[in-house]
Order: C-alpha cells, then structure tokens, then sequence
C-alpha cells in the first residue's frame, strides 16, 4: 500500500512537472496556432534568469519568480512583436523561425552566462522531505505540484473570466469578425506569447532547483511539453491538466516497473497509437467554424 | 475559417494554399541561411595556419578537438581550456626544441559524425602531427578510423570503459581496473554488500558494470538491481522509489553529465541519507559538483586519479595556473588534468626526435615508457597498451563543493584495457586473444 501511494505520488510530481512546462505552450499553441519551437529556451532563459539573480543580487528563488515572469515575458512580447507578427498565417516560416530564435538563445547564453551547468539553490525552507499518507515525499516537489495547479488555475481564469480573454476567446473563433468588433488582434497576439512565454519562464526557475540549468536544458522539455498539448488536445486547458498527469503518472509506473528507457519508449508509442485514430486529442473543444 | 480548423485539428497541418506559398526559392534560401548558421557556428578561439604547412617551418600543428557547441560542450569546454593552457606553457617556456606549438582549434559540435570530419580536415588538411580530443567514447569510436587510415596520433584524456587496444590512440584516462579495483571492496568493506547499479545508457556504464559485476562476484557482494536511463535524462523520482523500496547498501552510478546532477539534486530532496545508502561514482568530478550544489553532493564518493584538492606541487601550480588564466571560479577536474599532462607527455616524446622525424609514428613510439610529473604523481605511458600508469584515488565530497581524499594508493596502478575479459590481452602487436 505505502509503495502504492509513493508511487502515486511520484505520478502526481512528474505531472505537475509537465504541466508547468506545458501551459505556456499550450496557451501559445492553442490560441495563435504558432508551434513554438522555442519554448524550450524560453523555459532555459527562466532557469539562467532565477541562477542569475540569485548570483548576482542574492535573490531567493521564491522572491526572484515575479521578475522572471516578467522579464521572460517582455522578452517575449519582443520576439512576437518583431518577428513572429510578421509571419502570421505562415506556420512553416513560424517554425524555422522560433527554431531559429531558439537556437540563437542558446549560443547567447553560452557566450555571455558560458557553457558550464550552473546551480540554482532550493528554498530553504523546502528543501527537506515530509510525511504524506506515510510516505516521504520531498516538500520542494509538494510545493512544484500546488505552483502548478495555482498557475492552472490563474490561466483558466485569465482565458474565461477577463476581458483580454475573452477578445483572445474571440479572436480564435474568428479573427476578421472579432477584428471588425473592434478587438485589436495584434495587440492580444502579443500579450498572449508574452504571456505563454512568462509561463515557461516561470517553470524553468520552478524546476530548476531540482534539475540541471545549462544552454541545451530546453530541447528535452520542449518535445515534452509538446507531447503533453498534443496528447490533451489543442486549445483544451483542462486536457492539457489531465494529459499531463496521465502522462506522469503512466511514466512514473513504467519506470518504477521496468525503467526509464522503457517507460520513454511506451509512452511515446501510446501517444502515437492514440493520435492515429483520436487526431483531434483527448480533450477537443468544439467550437463552431 | 479554414485556418483556424488547420490550427485545431493537428499538428502539421497548414492552411490550404501552403504548398503554393512555400516556393522552391524561399525555401532553398531557408535551408541555405539555416545550414549556413549552424555549420559556422559562433566565432571562438581560431587560429589558422592554413599557409604553414609543415612542422619545418619552426611551428608544430597540433590538432584541439573539444566540442565547444552541443550537449557535451559542458564539460568539453573545460578540456579545451586545459589543454590550451598546457601549450601556452609550453610555448612561453621556449617551445619544443625552439619550435612553437600551435594548436588548430575545431568545434565538432558534440556530434560523432562531426568529429569525424573536423579529424579528417585537421590530419588531412591542416597536417596536424597529433590530434588532442574526445569525451565521449561515441566520438572517439567515430574518429578511430581516421586516425588508423592516415597513421596518425589520437591523444584521449578521459575514464573510459577500455576495451580498446588502437595504435594510433594514447589513452591518458584511467580504465575500469584503475578506478575500481580499490573501490569496489573497499565500499563492500565499509557499507555493506548489496550493490545498487545506475548507469546512463550506452556503452561506457555497461562496460564498468560489467567488470563491477565480476569484482563484487570475487568480493562476495551482490547486485540489488541494475537499470539504464536515457542519456540527458532528468527525473529521477521512480529510480528513487526503487532505492528506497530494494534498500541497496551502495548505489554505483556511472549516470554522465547534467542527469548527474539531477539525480543528486532530486536523491537529496527526497531525503535519503547519504551515510546509509551512499552513491559511489566514477564520473561525478567538481565539475557537476558545482553544478548541483555542495548540499546535495556531500557524503557520497568518487573513485578517480586526480581531484582538486590533491597536494602537491605540481598540481597547486596547474590550479593556479587554470584559475589564472581561465577564472577564479573555474575548476579543474580529473579529465582535464589529463588533457594538461598528456600534452608535457607529448612535448618530451617530440623532444626526443630529430626535426625531419617528427611524425605520428614516431611520436608514438617515442612516448612509450615516457614519464612525467603530473598534477595526480608521476604518470607513464604503457608502451604495450599505449594506456597510463596511474595513481587510484577515492574521495567523498564534501558540502564546501570539494573533495577530501580517503584513500591513496600506494602504488601507480598499471592500465588494464581488458581487464573485464580474461584471455584477452593489449600488447605492443595489437589484440591478442588466448584460448
């Protein structure tokens, strides 16, 4: 039974390791249709911005979040306002072009923070392990799973109960029409990558703690990320929460099972069997077109 | 609208009329501008020479193959540095025999079949009379055939499985029986029998598992489980799960790079107790140690021939000198100590030739029995095996992010490439199989 709910557990922890990295993108992805091959530098900026104000200024990890957030996602309101803006309704020029921006990220922080790891430290405060059901589990991975669920719900609210979600509501549907309304798309646009991008930026700091923080970090997460959007089906925020917790879950036991390498190989297989005869992913929203 | 069903409905699909926008021209000036980005990479230390052909013109060309861009630019970064190091040292101190040093520095860019070329160009093209390179085993196997088909030199500084028994390599890392002869009984001896083996997955933890398999066999311990990860990996919470539910007495990792430091990041986090269940590693040096934080690394173990704060001479004068020249918070670790060694061992075995004699063959013949003073003691190179004599070392980290050293061998330790596989020996002839 103990083994049970530690394994349960661990599920629950990956997963809210793959949400945190997933919202972002999904928001990104769902709503402006743009497939972020950056993400996962957006994710890495995060990291090295939490290692550097924490080097430089002495900033905590928990009182260095809200500048991250922002300063990730002015930097990518930048990138949409000046490169991406440009390329609207061109998705294959959108790819190379993030994956580009992505690759450039890379090389900067190489040649300005260099190439070796660098270490991000873990609150104190939550830096030890707890009793849960009768289970130790680390408080810092508690904490990563409520950050998860908090920043969820703050983008649930933020698409369905403001106003600047309900133009972005109004904009998927049809960008013309909400234009014709008076809704300022490409203003909307921007504040909806900066804001995706702020997301990622905020989980690199959030994981960083418990992974490594180096140039190449975000490659891994972004085909991560990107399992968990397409898996939960896109534009679906609460599939996006349940395919990521599926998917943690799923690799925790497999791992636990058998190992790792396994559990990387069958979880790729199941999402690809499931996407060959549900497209659309689990969760699809219907939305009249 | 068309388009947004595009967006909805998955993940390749584009608006209609794609195809028409994407003309064979754009897209060829695409894949130019993309490829032309990431073959020339970011300017670095370059210096070219390409009007200097020979080594008659009062310079030696020697080949610098570090990934500088890429995965295991991490590390390689920090070979390059040390082994630039050891020829500006060479060469402030007049050179060999007068002649300047000049390295030809390359970027294979962490990837096998990079190196291949930029080996290719720097022995074929830039007539390098010896290559220094390598930290992965992928890309030294992808390089070997260069190195055989053109007669030249390959100088490897990194632990490596062993296995091997080329001519044209010197390897100056330590093999299996150089890192695990001592360690292994003597973690038997102080924590108990069972062992727990992680490795990252590929050919270098198969091959030391292999041979810890047979140590603990003829110690009398046992294995509790043995389990790869994929390389790059970084959630480790069900493997922790395992530790905790099997209860090994050790946990022998050989996880490489940055998986490293998520592994002990997430082992401390989860509150396991280094004194009960300690991780005993071959690969864990102060470079991942910076990385994940005295904390999390105090009170677990790595065997190795060098650590930083090995006392002596020489090594407080290469600590000096790295910090020096590269940055007070640098580091040096037990690769790149051998990338600053290997390179004073080419230097006397180049000393011992005539000028019109320098060439890859005889370089190699000339550094066999060679010894030198190293930062770790006096290392030699074994001249049946091209492998080095080396001083086994284990030591526990501690949280102030540095080693103390536990325990010193008494003796160098000759190199044993085949150690894992009895009747297969490396002599001066090559690979000889006894039935």
């Amino acid at each position: 039974m103990d083994q049970f709910i530690q394994q349960f557990l661990t599920g629950l922890s990956i997963g809210s390791i793959l949400l945190l990295v997933a919202i972002g993108l999904s928001i990104i992805y769902g709503a402006m249709g743009i497939i972020n091959l950056a993400h996962g530098e957006f994710v890495m900026l995060g990291a090295y911005a939490a290692w550097f104000l924490q080097v430089q200024f002495g900033m905590g990890l928990l009182t260095s979040l809200v500048p991250i957030f922002l300063l990730v996602a002015a930097f990518g309101w930048l990138i949409e306002r000046f490169v991406l803006s440009f390329l609207n309704n061109r998705p294959l020029d959108t790819i190379l072009a993030t994956w580009g921006v992505g690759i450039m990220l890379q090389q900067a922080v190489r040649l300005t923070a260099g190439g070796e790891l660098r270490y991000v430290k873990m609150p104190e405060a939550l830096s030890n392990s707890t009793d849960i059901l009768g289970v130790q589990i680390s408080l810092y991975r508690v904490f990563l799973l409520v950050a998860s669920l908090v920043l969820f719900a703050a983008t649930w609210l933020l698409m369905n109960r403001t106003t600047v979600g309900m133009k972005l509501r109004a904009i998927i549907q049809d960008r013309s029409v909400a234009a014709s309304f008076g809704v300022n798309a490409r203003r909307i646009y921007g504040l909806t990558f900066a804001y995706g991008a702020g997301l990622a930026g905020l989980a690199g700091a959030l994981v960083s703690p418990l992974k490594s923080v180096s140039p190449e970090m975000g490659t891994g997460y972004v085909i991560d990320a990107f399992m968990v959007v397409v898996l939960g089906g896109v534009q679906s925020l609460v599939g996006t929460v349940a395919s990521a917790f599926i998917l943690g879950e799923l690799s925790g036991v497999i791992a636990f099972l058998q190992n790792d390498t396994v559990a990387k190989a069958i979880v790729l297989l199941a999402i690809v069997v499931l996407i060959r005869f549900r497209p659309q992913g689990m969760f699809a929203t219907r939305v009249r077109a | 609208m068309l388009a947004d069903r595009a967006h909805r409905e998955g993940f390749f699909v584009f608006e209609q009329g794609m195809e028409m926008k994407l003309t064979r021209r754009q897209l060829l000036r695409n894949t130019a501008a993309f490829g032309a980005f990431a073959s020339t990479g970011f300017p670095h230390i370059w210096i070219k020479n390409a009007d200097l052909a020979s080594a008659a013109a009062g310079e030696i060309k020697v080949g610098v193959l570090f990934s500088l861009t890429g995965t295991t630019a991490i590390i390689e970064e920090s070979l390059n540095k040390a082994t630039l190091l050891a020829i500006e040292e060479i060469n402030a101190a007049g050179g060999i025999k007068g002649m300047k040093i000049v390295p030809v520095v390359e970027d294979p860019a962490s990837d096998p079949a990079t190196f291949a070329d930029k080996a290719r160009k720097l022995v074929v093209g830039d007539k390098c009379v010896s290559v220094f390179g390598s930290y992965t085993s992928a890309s030294r196997k992808a390089v070997l055939p260069v190195f055989e088909r053109q007669n030249n030199l390959y100088w490897y500084p990194t632990l490596y499985e062993g296995r091997e028994c080329s001519k044209n390599v010197i390897y100056t890392g330590a093999v299996p029986n150089q890192q695990q002869d001592e360690f292994i009984p003597w973690l038997i001896n102080k924590f108990g029998k069972k062992f727990y083996l992680i490795g990252s997955n590929y050919i270098y933890p198969k091959e030391e598992n292999n041979y810890c398999k047979k140590l603990l066999q003829k110690h009398g311990g046992e294995v509790v489980a043995e389990e790869y990860v994929p390389l790059g990996h970084s959630e480790f919470s069900s493997v922790i799960n395992k530790f905790k539910s099997t209860q090994p007495n050790v946990i022998f990792s050989t996880v490489v790079g940055d998986s490293v430091v998520a592994l002990h990041r997430q082992y401390h986090a989860a509150g396991l107790d280094p004194e009960k269940m300690p991780m005993a590693s071959l690969t864990t040096s102060e470079n991942e140690i910076a990385a994940m934080g005295g904390e999390a690394a105090a009170g677990h173990f790595t065997s190795a021939p060098y650590f930083m704060v090995f006392q002596s001479p020489e090594n407080e004068k290469f600590v000096a000198a790295y910090k020096k020249r590269w940055g007070a918070d640098k580091v040096t670790h037990f690769v790149s100590e051998a990338c600053y060694f290997q390179i004073h061992l080419f230097k006397q075995a180049v000393e011992k030739l005539a000028v019109s004699d320098i060439t890859p063959p005889n370089i190699r013949d000339a550094v066999k029995g060679q010894e030198t003073l190293a930062p770790q003691g006096k290392v030699r190179i074994e001249p049946e095996n091209l492998h080095t004599w080396l001083w086994p070392k284990i030591a526990q980290a501690q949280s102030d992010g540095q080693f103390k050293i536990l325990v010193q061998a008494k003796n160098w330790l000759k190199p044993l490439p085949y150690a894992a596989y009895p009747g297969q020996v490396c002599s001066e002839k090559g690979l000889v199989v006894q039935n």
